[in-house]
C-alpha cells in the first residue's frame, strides 16, 4: 500500500476508536445537543415575543412563528459551534492518556490521531445538528428550502464545524489542563450572539455593529438564513466559504504543529 | 529479520554520546550503549537519573540534543519510521486505552500494524490466552487491576511482534506475585523468541534476575556496566562484622586486626574485610579466641547489587536532585 493509503487506513482506525469512545461515554454528546435545543426554546418561547417585533421580521410583527424563521438558522450555527468546541476537551483528555505516547512510537501516519478526532467530532456534530433541526421544525420552523438548498446549508454547516473543530483540536493540544481546554474555545460559542444570529446587527451600537458585520459568523448566518428561508444572500456565501476554508487551514496547521511538538516529558 | 543469537555480535541497540537537556537541566550527559541481539539489558538508576529520557530517545519519542543511535539496524533520526516498525514500547505510565476493552485494545494495535483482520484476531486471542487475560477480554481496561493492565500493556506491545522491546519500569507498583509473573513473561520473550529487551528499573533484584548486562545510570551518566557478577566484584563490600559488649572488647579487637578494619564506636562494631569464604571466617574466629576477646555477635556480609548501587550512586553532600546546572566544574570533568 502507498503512504496515502496507509494514512487513510490509520485515520479510519483512529476514527473508529473515537466513535467507540463517544458511543460508550455519551455524556459529552448529550450536553452538546442539549445546549442548542435549550437555546432554541429559550429564544422562541421566552424572548421570541419581545424580539420578533424589534427586529422587524418580514411578515407578521410580534409573531413567534416568524421569529423562529429568523433565529433557527442562528441556532443551527450555534449547534455546529458547540459540537466543535467540545473537541478541545476530548483532544486534551486524550493527550493525557499514555496510549498517545504509544501511538507516537508506532510506525503509523502521524496525523491519523488528530484526523480521527476531527472527523469523529464532525460526524457527531452533524448528528446532533439533525436533532436540533428536528426540534426546530417541531416547534414551528417552516423553511421554504429546496432539497438542493438544504444540502448547501448542511454543507456550509459541515464546513464551519470542520474549521472550528480543527481550531478547537489545536486549542486542546496546547492547553495545559483539561479545564483550560474547556475554557479556551468558549469565545467561539459566544461569537454568534455578536453577529446576526439572534438580532440584526443594525440594532447594535456602532462599534459592535462594525464587529458584527465583519466577523466570520455573520456571513455564514446570512447564507444559512438565505438558503433556508429565502432572504437575500448576496456575496455572503462566498465570504462564508472563504472563512470556512481559511479557518480550516489555520486550525489544521496549528493543530499539526502542536501535535508534532512532541511528547510531554 | 536478522538472525537472533546467531553470532552474538549483532547489535540490537548502539548509542554514541547521547545528550539531552530540558531547559538548563542536563538530563543525559553522553550515554554510550552497545546491546547485543537477544539479550536483556537493564538500565539501573535512582529516580531522576535519566532512565525514562533514555528510553524516550531510543524509542523515537523525543529527540536527543546530540549523539547518534541505531536501533534494530536503523538510524534513529534518519530512519525513525523503520525503527518504529521494529520496536515495541511499554512506558512507565499505562499506555492502554482505558475506554476500550482488553480485546479492543489488542485489535486496535493489530489495525495500526496493518494486519489482515483474521491475523489480528488470531494474535489478539493468542495474547489474551498467553497472558491469562481471557476473563478481562470484554471488560473496559479502566476496570482492570493494575497487574492486569500492565500485562495488557505488554501484550499490546507484542501485537506487532517487535524485535526490540523497551520496558520502562515494567513492574513499578506491582504486587510481588504480579511482578514475578512479569519477570517470567519477559524472560520467556528473550529465551523463546530471541527478542532484545531494554528495561529500566530501580529494583536491583529485578536487574539481577532478568538482565544479561546491567548499566548503572546516575545523574545522566553511565557510572558502571557489566554483568551482575562483574558489578558485584567492583565494590569491596564483603566484610565480617563483629559486635562487642563493651568498648574495651572493641578496642582490643581493633588492635588485633590492625588498620584494615573499620570501627563504629557507637554501635560497638568492627568490620573486617572478607571474601565471604569459610577460611577467612575461621581465621577471624581463631585470632579472637587466641587473644581471649569475646564478640557478642558476628555477621557475614557479601556484596550485593545494593552495595554496588549505593557505592556507585553515592551523593556528595545531600543533593538528591537529578541533573545539575551545566557548565559547573564537575560537568567538564569527564
Amino acid at each position: 500500500m502507498s503512504t496515502a493509503a496507509y494514512a487513510m487506513r490509520d485515520s479510519m482506525t483512529m476514527l473508529r476508536r473515537n466513535l467507540k469512545h463517544a458511543r460508550r461515554y455519551p455524556s459529552m454528546t448529550v450536553s452538546v445537543v442539549a445546549m442548542p435545543i435549550l437555546m432554541l426554546l429559550l429564544f422562541v418561547y421566552v424572548f421570541g415575543g419581545a424580539l420578533g417585533p424589534g427586529i422587524g421580521v418580514a411578515g407578521a410583527s410580534g409573531d413567534r412563528g416568524a421569529y423562529i424563521g429568523y433565529v433557527a438558522p442562528g441556532i443551527f450555527l450555534m449547534a455546529a459551534t458547540s459540537g466543535a468546541v467540545a473537541t478541545a476537551v476530548s483532544v486534551c483528555t486524550d493527550m493525557t492518556e499514555g496510549i498517545i505516547n504509544r501511538f507516537r512510537t508506532m510506525a503509523i501516519s502521524r496525523g491519523s490521531v488528530l484526523t480521527g478526532h476531527v472527523v469523529g467530532s464532525v460526524i457527531q456534530t452533524m448528528i446532533s445538528l439533525a436533532l436540533v433541526i428536528g426540534v426546530a421544525v417541531a416547534v414551528g420552523f417552516r423553511p421554504d428550502a429546496t432539497p438542493v438548498e438544504w444540502l448547501a446549508a448542511l454543507g456550509i454547516l459541515a464546513l464551519i464545524a470542520f474549521a472550528l473543530t480543527w481550531l478547537s483540536a489545536a486549542m486542546g493540544l496546547v492547553a495545559k489542563t483539561v479545564e483550560s481546554a474547556s475554557n479556551a474555545p468558549m469565545p467561539l460559542t459566544f461569537l454568534p450572539f455578536l453577529g446576526s444570529a439572534i438580532v440584526t446587527p443594525e440594532s447594535m451600537p456602532d462599534g459592535l455593529r462594525w464587529f458584527a458585520e465583519y466577523q466570520p459568523f455573520t456571513p455564514v448566518n446570512e447564507t444559512l438564513r438565505g438558503l433556508l428561508t429565502g432572504t437575500e444572500i448576496g456575496d455572503n456565501a462566498l465570504i462564508a466559504l472563504a472563512w470556512g476554508a481559511g479557518l480550516s487551514l489555520v486550525g489544521y496547521l496549528w493543530a499539526r504543529s502542536a501535535f508534532a511538538r512532541g511528547a510531554r516529558p | 529479520m536478522t538472525a537472533p543469537l546467531a553470532t552474538g555480535t549483532e547489535q540490537a541497540i548502539t548509542a554514541i554520546g547521547l545528550t539531552k537537556s530540558y531547559g538548563d537541566k542536563l538530563v543525559l550527559d553522553g550515554i554510550d550503549l552497545r546491546i547485543p541481539e537477544g539479550t536483556v539489558f537493564a538500565l539501573l538508576g535512582p529516580n531522576g537519573a535519566g532512565k525514562t529520557t533514555t528510553v524516550q530517545i531510543l524509542s523515537t519519542l523525543v529527540a536527543a540534543d546530540s549523539g547518534q543511535a541505531w536501533v534494530a539496524g536503523h538510524d534513529l533520526t534518519r530512519d525513525s519510521d523503520a525503527v518504529r516498525a521494529a520496536i515495541g514500547v511499554t512506558g512507565q505510565f499505562s499506555a492502554v486505552d482505558n475506554l476500550l476493552t482488553a480485546e479492543e485494545n489488542l485489535l486496535l494495535m493489530a489495525d495500526l500494524h496493518h494486519l489482515p483482520r483474521r491475523e489480528g484476531r488470531r494474535r489478539a486471542a493468542g495474547l489474551l490466552r498467553r497472558f491469562d487475560l481471557t476473563e478481562a477480554a470484554a471488560k473496559p481496561a479502566a476496570t482492570c487491576s493494575g497487574g492486569m493492565r500492565r500485562k495488557l500493556d505488554l501484550a499490546m506491545t507484542l501485537v506487532g511482534e517487535p524485535r526490540v522491546i523497551f520496558l520502562d519500569e515494567p513492574t513499578t507498583g506491582l504486587d510481588p506475585r504480579s511482578r514475578r509473573t512479569m519477570w517470567e513473561i519477559i524472560r520467556g520473550l528473550v529465551d523463546d523468541e530471541g527478542v532484545t529487551v531494554f528495561l529500566t528499573t530501580q529494583y536491583l533484584e529485578e536487574a539481577d534476575r532478568l538482565a544479561d548486562r546491567i548499566a548503572v545510570l546516575d545523574r545522566g551518566r553511565l557510572v558502571a556496566e557489566g554483568t551482575a557478577d562483574e558489578l558485584k566484584r567492583r565494590v569491596p563490600g564483603g566484610h565480617i562484622r563483629l559486635r562487642f559488649a563493651d568498648p574495651g572488647g572493641l578496642e582490643s579487637a581493633a588492635a588485633l586486626f590492625g588498620p584494615v578494619t573499620r570501627q563504629d564506636t557507637e554501635a560497638l562494631t568492627l568490620s573486617v574485610p572478607s571474601d565471604g569464604g569459610v577460611t577467612t571466617l575461621r581465621a577471624v574466629l581463631d585470632v579472637l579466641e587466641y587473644a581471649s576477646v569475646e564478640a557478642a555477635e558476628l555477621t557475614v556480609h557479601t556484596p550485593d547489587l545494593d552495595d554496588v548501587f549505593l557505592t556507585l550512586t553515592e551523593r556528595p553532600g545531600h543533593s538528591a536532585q537529578p541533573g545539575h546546572a551545566p557548565g559547573g566544574p564537575k560537568e567538564n570533568a569527564r
